[in-house]
């Protein structure tokens, strides 16, 4: 592998008290050409900070999502983006036109219009959430208590899973998350439970269909059973931590900028300004490619930054302040490209859900911390909250 | 103004029937993108130019 630029910068960490995203990121945005950086693992990688360089990336065709490739960059504590082979039909790591065959599978479960089909379901899971919330008292840790069982049990009843197995379901999700008292051993056996578990659940729904999402995909027979189980997997992980982030760091962003409560613009402003998947949207150059003015070599690792394209000032003005009145949505937290967010318009339904339900009903929650000394995930590859602890 | 689309290269995330409603919708079969208003007048147009913006795959083009 070669990278012509001779000094490297160091790879960006997020420190304890900095606001976010990391400081550093205005200042690659003015240097010219890309960042060449090297990754905790010791592999070189370009970084990409501008809005309009970020783009590029996630649409050059020369550009590949597939973790397999020689180059593809790894910034996990733990295993990294799992290959097909790991995981049949984790798709994010599939290249067009392979990727299309899942990605048009999945459609229409996720359009705007399905989604809104769904909402009676997910204001129900958000309310039983908070009757939960509200049974321990006058304090809890939102993280664990609210803002992670809320999408796991929204995804989990779009997929069928029967109603006794759903607290099961859930604490797995959570192991997977839970970098802090999550061992790498732990997190395999949890892994490994849930696959074994989807695909006892795919064999029960082959048998007798039910009205959700896994018994819709088997009727269809575009995929077969074992890359469904993949593709429930990969629902499962994509849309649980990224979500149950946003709803934590939203909670103390609008508890900060309370004039902004009640308003579902918020939503987007708060995907913008938090940009949780910052180092998701990995990739790696298959042919020379030049972007912002820098040569990328084939099988050289390519890091869009997804929080710097978001507060760059040529696309957004005042980027560091959170003002949903600027209604923008032309953001990249879903990323862009073939590979943007296919869940988008689920994960916006239960951020506006969640909001509208927990501030009503709770209308006296406050954070039970100074908000400067929170336990941010300053080092996971998702931005956002180990914990949250919160009274009202 | 006139919106074109190429369904080919749809890959359904819905931005386009979620910032242009009254031009846009997703087919309730397979998701992708359907024109519901291909000569939006004025009032519309900066929805439709909006739309066209944030597509993730460049299905939407507009034409005078
Ligand atoms: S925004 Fe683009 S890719 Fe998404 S549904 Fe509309 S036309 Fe298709």
């Amino acid at each position: 592998m070669t990278l012509s630029e001779p000094e490297a910068t160091e790879f960006p960490v997020r420190l304890p008290g900095e606001s976010f995203p990391p400081l550093q990121y205005a200042d690659f945005r003015e240097q010219p050409g890309l960042i060449r950086s090297t990754l905790p693992t010791g592999s070189p990688v370009w970084l990409v900070s501008r809005y309009e360089d970020v783009r590029t990336v996630l649409t050059d065709r020369r550009i590949s999502s597939d973790p397999a490739r020689e180059g593809f960059p790894n910034v996990a504590r733990t295993g990294g983006v799992p290959t097909r082979d790991q995981i049949p039909g984790w798709f994010v790591g599939i290249d067009p036109p392979e990727h299309d065959r899942f990605r048009k599978a999945l459609i229409p479960e996720f359009s705007v219009r399905r989604i809104r089909q769904w909402r009676p379901l997910i204001q129900e899971t958000v309310d039983r959430c908070v009757d939960h919330l509200l049974s321990l008292g006058d304090s809890a840790d939102l993280v664990s208590e609210f803002a992670l069982p809320v999408p796991s049990l929204v995804i989990s009843t779009m997929l069928g899973v029967p109603f006794v197995d759903r607290e099961f379901f859930e604490s797995r999700t959570k192991t997977l998350v839970n970098l802090k008292t999550t061992t790498e051993d732990e997190r395999g056996v949890a892994v490994q439970e849930l696959l074994r578990y989807i695909g006892r659940l795919i064999k029960v729904k082959q048998r007798r269909a039910g009205d959700d999402l896994i018994s819709r995909l088997l009727e269809s027979a575009v995929l077969s059973p074992e890359e469904l189980t993949g593709v429930v997997m990969l629902l499962l992980i994509a849309g649980h931590e990224t979500t149950a982030n946003n709803i934590a760091l939203g909670v103390v962003t609008l508890l900060s900028n309370p004039q902004w409560i009640g308003d579902d613009r918020a939503v987007d402003e708060l995907l913008r300004y938090h940009s949780v998947a910052d180092l998701v949207a990995l990739r790696v150059a298959v042919e020379d490619v030049e972007i912002g003015g820098q040569v990328v070599r084939a099988g050289e690792g390519i890091i869009p930054l997804i929080a710097g394209a978001n507060h760059d000032l040529n696309s957004f003005d005042r980027p560091d302040e959170f003002d949903p009145g600027r209604a923008a949505r032309h953001h990249v937290a879903f990323g862009y490209g073939v590979h943007q967010c296919l869940g988008q318009n689920l994960v916006r339904a239960e951020m506006e859900i969640v909001y509208q339900t927990l501030f009503r009903r709770v209308p006296t929650l406050a954070v039970d911390a100074d908000v400067t000394a929170l336990p941010f995930k300053y080092d996971g590859t998702l931005f956002g909250l180990h914990e949250l602890p919160v009274r009202w | 103004m006139k919106i074109h689309v190429d369904r080919s290269r749809c890959v359904g995330a819905g931005q386009c029937a979620l910032t242009a409603p009254a031009l846009f919708d997703q087919g309730d079969d397979d998701g992708l993108v359907e024109v519901l208003d291909a000569e939006p007048d004025g009032t519309q147009a900066a929805a439709a130019a909006l739309a066209a913006q944030v597509c993730p795959s460049g299905t939407i083009t507009l034409s005078r």
